[in-house]
């Protein structure tokens, strides 16, 4: 930092001299990643088994990477040659931030160690080295000059960070390359860890969470957007073969199956943005349509227990049936109810989809006309068969052997591609800014002349038929379909309040929002035990807390971030502003 | 100013009643705008102005009475007005807040433009080709009214004065015919009002019938072919601005003072109306200084 800025009088919290407050952060890192490869617990019964000498795992794996984070980091101070990239700006923050990740895992270790086990006792020497290695670390993070008088300076971006240095073409497509792989890396190891582990979960969040902040804070990610945009294309390509890797590299039945449930919710989330993000509509029985597509495809699965046990659709047809069927009770519940403000059809579509799951639990034939075997459901679906490739059955691709549920993983994600395709191009054209436009006002979008009506009930067939083409594929994933999840709140997703809270948190009118929002809601309760009987708890807080501290979501639209944090424009290019004069002089000419 | 022999009506509004419950906010008005005119409607705050424009563009439905644009009767609804060929700007500002400047403008050319979802999912050549022209005329628009370089700014951001022309610009996107401006110069200072008028001026020689309202009388009288004055509802006087200028029904009206046969007041009106003394015209002015300063746009104080 000096090297940057050598006039103003720069102290940390902890008044040390700097050199050796850079010091302390790389010792206190290196100790870090040495006590990585030592014993942390002498028995076998904490999870992951952290006894052995020589070879991290489980919590150690991520204290090793989060030693090694803080070691670069602390090593940009030096501006040592070849990692100027990581800190573009020379700031304090991202050193900060990334020693407070080996502080946090390191420290949640140990104390998960002694209160798991019976106290103290359960350390071994490499525990308590990790422990002061990370607080040393973080003692001469805090040493470093303060970045401002505030705590809050230290978790923000600073103003100053230096656009990117020109690199080829190739280069920058090398580096979307490299950080997709990275993404998917981080992604597939969170969804591969053992869900009897929680402490070993709860650990990779602390890391990912400090990690993200500290790139966040050195600019990185900033620079990263810059170039998804100039390569938009390329980027979204990337981003779905890396997806497409997954079961390849977390070749394992259970996890392919959670990665199926997140690709259908994470859909279904994308659908519901069109209404509730792009329109501003709130739908609360969005569930309703998937559970409508999910029957109709089971309905004509060809399914023992179907009404229609003789009818065997191929699958694009019953993909269209499911779209179809979604989209007709879709325009039925908004034709009445959208030319009425808001609230009226937050209520009716709340309505809808409470009606939908007891319609649905009562047409067994008894209580009812006989069409969906009541609260059974359709069970025995029989499992797909696209041109003789047979889903249910495993198959081998370059060596390495797919099962069924991964056969359905790379399905589910192209309808995901397709939707996210749809969501764009509609996003962006004149149907979509009309929906913005009355999300925005709609009085004064019909002034403009927009038929309010018309383009409400577009966003909300399109948005009805995508959950039912979602659903179609679940229904044929899970074996079965019956009434129970399709409801307004419930323990287990997708229920109506699920997905919205996974638009809601992720970003609204976003595409990565959503996605993001859903995989993480899907994803905490399943490895976090502990967690689940207070999920919606869980939920109703850590919506409380985000719409207090980033309410445009975690994904923030650019239009939705200017809206609440006043940065004043759009990142565009600065040009010098004409005199005022120009539209009198344009206009009287 | 431009005296062409036939004009030919644009806007044709006959009878137009607007009833609120027991609140007769527009009474039976009658108003015409000929192509190539430039019209002025004044008349004191809650006068019914505002409302009348609403009646005109079908936010509002009239309780009685008929709207008819280039002799075509308009069906109330705000998008069959727009698409017709009447745009509007609104007195409290509604631009989309959260959108660029470039896409409230490129919003204005919904109705002139076809596009719908299918073409924007499939992206075929003509839709490519549909947007650019929209893009180009929204930019076009933007250079008009000298805010081009401003494209990709949040419209929450501009400056009020860069809004309300900005509104305008969006209204003209949808190529109107005429134009309705409601107060566009509200919380603009002189330099801005003078600029306003002259973009007013810009519009009309571009072929559209504008239609304004204003408090600013200066403003007004300077601009307009004609002006009708709106009083409780109904329309006083019409004319030209040295008519209506000098009609002391309309000072009146303005000032407070009673007078023989003021409209909508017909209990005021059995009240035997004394004339306007030198005394009470200064009483009067004081009580529309007070009123004026409550007023909700603070206009030309
Ligand atoms: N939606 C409504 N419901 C009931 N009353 C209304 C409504 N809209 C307007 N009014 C009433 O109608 C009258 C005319 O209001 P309007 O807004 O048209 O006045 P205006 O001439 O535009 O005044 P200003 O110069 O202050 O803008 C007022 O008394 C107002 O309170
Ligand atoms: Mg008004």
């Amino acid at each position: 930092m000096a090297s940057n800025d050598t006039t103003a009088p720069e102290r940390g919290l902890i008044a040390l001299p700097q050199s050796v407050a850079r010091v302390l952060v790389a010792v206190g890192a290196v100790a870090t990643i040495a006590s990585t490869f030592m014993s942390w617990t002498y028995t076998d019964e904490f999870p992951g088994d952290l006894t052995y000498y020589g070879s991290p795992a489980g919590l150690q794996i991520l204290d090793l990477v989060a030693g090694i984070f803080t070691l670069l980091f602390a090593l940009t101070l030096w501006n040592v040659r070849g990692l100027g990239w990581l800190n573009p700006s020379g700031a304090t923050q991202p050193v900060v931030l990334a020693s407070c990740s080996a502080f946090a895992v390191s420290w949640f270790s140990a104390i998960a160690i002694a209160v798991d086990l019976k106290g103290l006792v359960a350390l071994d020497p490499g525990a308590y080295v990790t422990a002061v290695g990370s607080l040393i670390a973080l003692l001469g993070a805090l040493a470093l000059p303060k970045p401002g008088d505030t705590f809050k300076d230290y978790v923000t971006k600073p103003d100053n960070i230096p656009p990117a240095a020109k690199i080829p073409v190739w280069g920058e497509r090398l580096v979307i390359t490299g950080a997709t792989a990275a993404a998917l890396i981080i992604f597939a190891y969170g969804i591969g860890v053992d869900p009897e582990a929680s402490e070993t979960f709860l650990g990779y969040l602390l890391l990912v969470v400090f990690g993200i902040w500290a790139l966040m804070t050195a600019g990185l990610f900033d620079r990263f957007a810059t170039l998804n945009s100039r390569h938009k294309g390329f980027a979204t390509s990337m981003a779905f073969l890396a997806a497409a890797l997954f079961p390849f590299v977390e070749n394992n039945e259970h996890n392919s199956n959670l990665g199926v449930n997140i690709l259908v919710v994470a859909t279904v989330a994308l659908g519901l943005n069109i209404v509730v993000g792009l329109t501003g509509l709130l739908d609360l029985g969005y569930v309703a349509f998937l559970g409508v597509g999910a029957y109709a495809a089971a309905l004509v699965s060809g399914s023992e227990f179907s009404r229609f046990s003789g009818v065997q659709f191929p699958f694009w047809a019953a993909m269209l049936t499911g779209m179809a069927a979604s989209l007709v009770f879709g325009v039925l519940i908004g034709a009445p109810t959208l030319r009425l403000r808001g609230d009226y059809l937050a209520i009716v579509t709340l309505g809808f989809g409470e009606i939908f799951r007891i319609s649905v639990n009562n047409m067994d034939g008894s209580s009812g006309p006989n069409l969906t075997n009541g609260p059974n459901g359709i069970s025995m679906i029989p499992d797909l068969n696209i041109f003789g490739f047979n889903f249910g059955s495993s198959h081998d691709v370059g060596g390495v052997t797919l099962g069924r549920f991964a056969n359905y993983f790379l399905l589910m994600l192209i309808i995901t591609a397709i939707v996210v395709v749809v969501f764009n191009r509609a996003a962006d054209s004149r149907i979509g800014r009309s929906w913005i436009a009355i999300r925005e006002d709609e009085t004064a979008a019909t002034a403009m002349g927009i038929n309010g009506f018309r383009v409400k009930l577009i966003a909300f067939a399109l948005g009805a038929s995508l959950a039912g083409l979602a659903g179609t594929v679940s229904a044929h994933v899970g074996y079965s379909v019956n009434p129970a999840p399709y409801q307004f709140a419930g323990s287990v997703p997708p229920n109506s309040a699920f997905l919205l809270a996974a638009v809601v948190l992720g970003g609204m009118g976003t595409v990565n929002g959503p996605i993001l929002g859903a995989s993480l809601l899907y994803l905490l309760p399943e490895k976090l035990g502990f967690l689940r009987e207070y999920q919606l708890l869980a939920f109703g807080l850590a919506l409380v807390i985000l719409m207090r501290f980033r309410p445009e979501g975690i994904v923030a639209n650019r239009r939705r971030q200017l809206e609440f944090h006043d940065t004043g424009q759009l990142d565009i290019p600065e040009q010098a502003l004409p005199d005022t004069t120009v539209g009198v002089t344009k206009a009287g000419a | 100013m431009t005296t062409t022999t036939a004009p030919t009506p644009v806007l044709e509004a006959s009878g137009v009643t607007m009833r609120f419950g027991g609140l007769t906010a527009v009474r039976s008005v009658d108003l015409t705008v000929n192509s190539g005119e430039i019209v002025g409607l004044i008349g004191p705050n809650g006068a019914g102005k505002t409302t009348f424009f609403n009646c005109l563009t079908g936010l509002y439905v009239p309780t009685e009475g008929k709207v008819s644009y280039k002799g075509k009767v308009l069906p109330p609804k705000p998008h069959l007005v727009t698409s017709a060929g009447i745009a509007r700007t609104f007195q409290n500002i509604r631009l989309f807040a959260n959108m660029t400047v470039l896409e409230n403008v490129l919003v204005g050319r919904h109705t002139r433009t076809k596009e719908g979802l299918w073409s924007a999912l499939l992206r075929g050549p003509g839709f490519r080709k549909a947007e650019a022209a929209s893009r180009e005329r929204a930019m076009e628009l933007l250079e008009f009214i000298g805010l081009d370089h401003k494209a990709d700014h949040l419209s929450r951001n501009l400056p009020y004065g860069e809004q309300r022309k900005l509104e305008i610009a969006r209204a003209m996107a949808s190529d109107p015919g005429l134009l309705l401006l409601d107060e566009p110069t509200a919380g603009m200072n002189p330099q801005e009002t003078r600029a306003t008028e002259e973009l007013v001026f810009a519009i009309r020689d571009r072929g559209i019938a504008v239609l304004v309202i204003e408090h600013d009388m200066r403003f007004i009288f300077n601009l307009s072919d004609r002006v009708a004055c709106l009083v409780q509802g109904e329309k006083l006087v019409e004319g030209t601005s040295e008519v209506v200028q000098g009609d002391e029904r309309v000072i009146a009206a303005y000032l407070g003072t009673p007078f023989e046969g003021a409209p909508g007041d017909e209990e005021a009106a059995e009240v035997e109306a004394a004339e306007a003394g030198a005394a009470e015209a200064a009483e009067a002015a004081e009580a529309a200084e007070a009123s004026s300063s409550t007023s909700k746009e603070g206009t030309a104080q």
